[in-house]
């Protein structure tokens, strides 16, 4: 049975090691809930996997609830999840005010004008390679330029896009799919 | 008030996050960047280059600096600052933790439900414009800079552009990579020469 300290301490590690994002976790969460202290079944962690993903918030941090909550109750996911992201607050906010002492350093400002570009082909990059995965038809593909259009030339806000989405998304399934499957 | 703002655009960021790290990029920058000018375009861009070399999932990075930075801006010590930080990273998983709680081990056993499918899908190709707007909108003379201004600097950052763009879409390659060599390039180039 896992410990309290267990929990944070193999949260802490996942959150401190794995550079790049909430899904370079991935492996390391598998090494440690699954393989080295065996709290969760390899079939238990992909139905969690999948479960984090479909929800909203960080991935990493639902991930880390919902463990949590599996094995010690609300004080294991409390625990979980700031044994998860301590270390990477921890590092920005040094950053953060290490950054103001160097602004308009002239190494820095060279470094960061090349990069700044990378940065938006990086954002740029998933774009293409979601859409390959999200069965684009010729029916929907109007839904993700008109979404796009609205947030990038009309400035609404991305929270409404995402709100009306789903409510569309929902009224779809109900009657229009449903009737479809009664019928 | 600066801390209730925090608070309350946190919150909304977090819980209406779906799709992963790059598409709280498009509700962050929306919020953080376009509506209240808690950092500029290229402040943001520089933060999230950071945060993909730094450990920490992109969400709570950028967080936690807009939270510092607005504070800090606001006119605020910097203890009040780092309260910002942790404010800010504490909001944005606030409403998911307690939607994760209390329907999570439903959802669990509703998963193959047909209406849940359905939004899912529509709202993954939401997302796909919201991520492509993000980008969109980062294409500036804030990140770019301008042909007039500085022709080389210009033609550089549209080849860095083309190349990380097709190194990472071709070859998968490792964002980390694509930012220590951009970071190189910037500095022999614009520092060394």
């Amino acid at each position: 049975m896992a410990s309290i300290g267990q929990l944070f301490w193999s949260f802490f590690k996942i959150g401190t090691f794995t550079i790049g994002g909430g899904y370079a976790m991935i492996p390391l969460m598998e090494k440690e809930l699954v393989d080295r202290h065996r709290w969760l079944t390899e079939e238990e962690f992909m139905e969690i996997l999948a479960l984090s993903q479909t929800m909203p918030g960080i991935f990493a941090a639902n991930m880390a609830t919902h463990v949590g909550w599996r094995l010690r109750g609300i004080l294991g996911a409390v625990v979980s999840v700031i044994g998860n992201i301590l270390m990477p607050i921890l590092i920005i906010l040094a950053l953060a005010m290490g950054l103001r002492y160097v602004q308009g350093n002239p190494v820095v400002e060279a470094i960061f004008k090349g990069v700044r570009p990378v940065v938006v082909a990086l954002i740029a990059a998933p774009v293409f390679r979601m859409a390959k995965t999200a069965h684009i038809t010729r029916y929907n593909f109007w839904i993700p330029v008109l979404a796009a259009l609205l947030i990038w030339l009309l400035g609404v806000s991305p929270i409404w896009v995402i709100l009306v989405t789903g409510i569309g998304g929902f009224l779809y399934g109900k009657f229009v799919e449903g009737k479809e499957a009664t019928s | 008030m600066i801390f209730w703002k925090l608070f309350y655009t946190f919150c909304k960021i977090g819980i209406f996050n779906f799709g992963g790290g790059y598409a709280m990029l498009a509700l962050i920058q929306n919020e953080v960047v376009e509506k209240n000018g808690w950092m500029t375009s290229a402040e943001f861009t520089d933060i999230v280059a950071t945060s993909q070399i730094t450990p920490g999932p992109i969400g709570i990075n950028v967080a936690t600096y807009a939270g510092y930075t607005a504070v800090i801006n606001a006119g605020y010590d910097p203890a009040f600052a780092v309260f910002g930080a942790f404010l800010s990273s504490f909001s944005v998983i606030l409403l998911p933790f307690i939607a994760m709680l209390l329907v999570g081990r439903y959802l669990m056993s509703h998963k193959d439900n047909p209406i849940v499918k359905t939004v899912l899908t529509y709202l993954k190709l939401a997302v796909i414009g919201l991520i492509a707007a993000s980008a969109l909108l980062l294409v500036s003379p804030e990140t770019f800079g301008t042909f007039s201004a500085n022709p080389l600097q210009f033609c550089l950052s549209i080849a860095l552009f083309a190349a990380a763009f097709f190194a990472s879409l071709k070859w998968k390659t490792s964002p980390i990579l694509l930012i220590l060599l951009a970071g190189v390039v910037g500095f022999v180039v614009y520092y060394l020469i």
